[in-house]
């Protein structure tokens, strides 16, 4: 893949440690693909294993996040040259924390169901190390546009990755999707992945794909070399 | 008394912390690659669970019953400050143990069983002295649970795995099994 010179921003300062210029859509779709945060960083692995044994509140988590990941993103970014650098993980916290208030307020007023069954989870988002993780790694170094890129691509690899999980877990676990039965009466749920052994279960066995499939490439790669 | 014990015994096994209720498993994941570590991050977080146990419940008492929108925001400042008074304190008072734990006591903070211990607390209503049993039961729950993974991934260091299980995969597999067997506690509690 070749890197395309159109749209880098270039006229940022230079920032120890910051991440390199790239394009816009690559601040997107690193959070997606390369660096997804569950299956690649495995950060934020609380809420990806507790709701997802139902795919809307798989979904609800996701999007949830990802609100809170693009807001405290903007803020942390347009904040950082005011943010003395020995408070500034206390600072970052209280910006997601506000954030996390605003969408379980929203969540509760608009979807009162899946608040209920997210509970606590959602207020939970605030110890989500990808949160951290994310303003202290990017946002803090970058300005708010690519803060914000970064925060959709990071969300979106988020809730791509607990709609994989929360779709499996719900189709085996209770043979439905979204609540519509799908595999039919005959089907016995496998009561097992709806509970928390089949989280780590599920999990597990895509990271073994996802290694199975590395293992070959590297095998074919040297291969090739050979 | 019973209520007390119950409470005790049921967060540790029963409602394991990590394997059950998914709390804390960044540190389960991320520090359990050696027993001597884990151990002790376990007796870190048990240390500032009681103190957000407190801490939690006064808050709710005297400054929360009339601002709940601010829960999430005022815990989450009390744990940040209680683990730097924890740091502080460890740093000036027992530089070794300081020196030993080194980065994991400062993520302390971002670690969800703390915010998660608070918010469970609250939304069961308990009272001062059944919160510290909780969070007594939460601290050594996790502890057992982190000691417990880490001492099978020592034995799976040495061992001869496929290339494909060589990451994580394998540990998630293997964390299952561990949250498999402490389900078989769950009918205690209809009991």
């Amino acid at each position: 893949m070749t890197a395309p010179t159109a749209v880098v921003l270039r006229d940022e300062p230079f920032v120890p440690g910051a991440p390199a210029a790239a394009p816009l859509w690559f601040d997107v779709w690193r959070g997606i693909a390369q660096e997804n945060p569950v299956l690649v960083q495995m950060l934020g692995m609380c809420p990806t294993m507790a709701v997802t044994n139902m795919l809307a509140n798989g979904i609800a988590m996701g999007i949830a996040t990802l609100f809170v990941l693009v807001g405290s993103g903007l803020f942390v970014s347009l904040f950082r040259k005011y943010i003395a650098n020995e408070v500034r993980i206390t600072s970052y916290i209280l910006i997601i924390a506000t954030f996390v208030t605003l969408a379980d307020l929203i969540l509760a007023a608009t979807f009162p169901d899946i608040s209920k069954a997210l509970g606590p989870f959602i207020p939970l988002i605030v110890a989500n190390c990808l949160l951290l993780g994310r303003a202290e790694a990017f946002a803090a170094k970058v300005g708010p546009v690519r803060a914000v890129a970064d925060g959709l691509g990071m969300g979106l690899g988020f809730t791509f990755s607990l709609m994989a999980m929360s779709a499996i877990r719900e189709l085996l676990g209770s043979g439905s999707l979204l609540g519509f039965d799908i595999l039919g009466p005959k089907f016995e749920p496998w009561v097992f992945m709806v509970m928390p052994p089949g989280g780590f279960l599920t999990l597990g066995i895509l990271l073994l794909i996802k290694g199975w499939f590395m293992a070959r490439n590297a095998r074919r790669a040297r291969r090739a070399t050979a | 008394m019973s209520n007390l014990a119950w409470i005790f015994f049921s967060t540790i096994l029963v409602n394991n912390f990590t394997l059950v209720m998914f709390l804390g498993l960044c540190s389960f994941f991320g520090v359990t690659a050696k027993i001597e570590t884990a151990w002790r991050l376990g007796l870190a977080n048990t240390f500032v669970l009681l103190i957000t146990a407190v801490s939690a419940w006064f808050l709710n008492t005297y400054v929360l019953a009339t601002t709940p929108y601010l829960r999430t925001i005022a815990f989450i400042v009390v744990i940040a400050s209680a683990v730097q008074i924890v740091e502080m304190a460890v740093k000036k008072y027992l530089p070794v143990l300081f020196r030993q734990l080194g980065i994991y006591l400062p993520l302390i903070t971002t670690n969800c069983a703390i915010l998660g211990l608070a918010l469970f607390q609250t939304s069961r209503k308990y009272t001062l002295v059944e919160g510290i049993v909780f969070a007594l039961g939460a601290g050594i729950g996790l502890t057992l649970a982190l000691s417990l993974l880490a001492s099978i991934r020592e034995r799976i260091e040495v061992a001869d795995v496929p290339e494909m299980a060589s990451k994580m995969g394998l540990v998630l597999v293997v964390a299952s099994c561990l949250s498999m067997a402490f389900m078989g506690f769950a009918g205690m509690g209809s009991g």
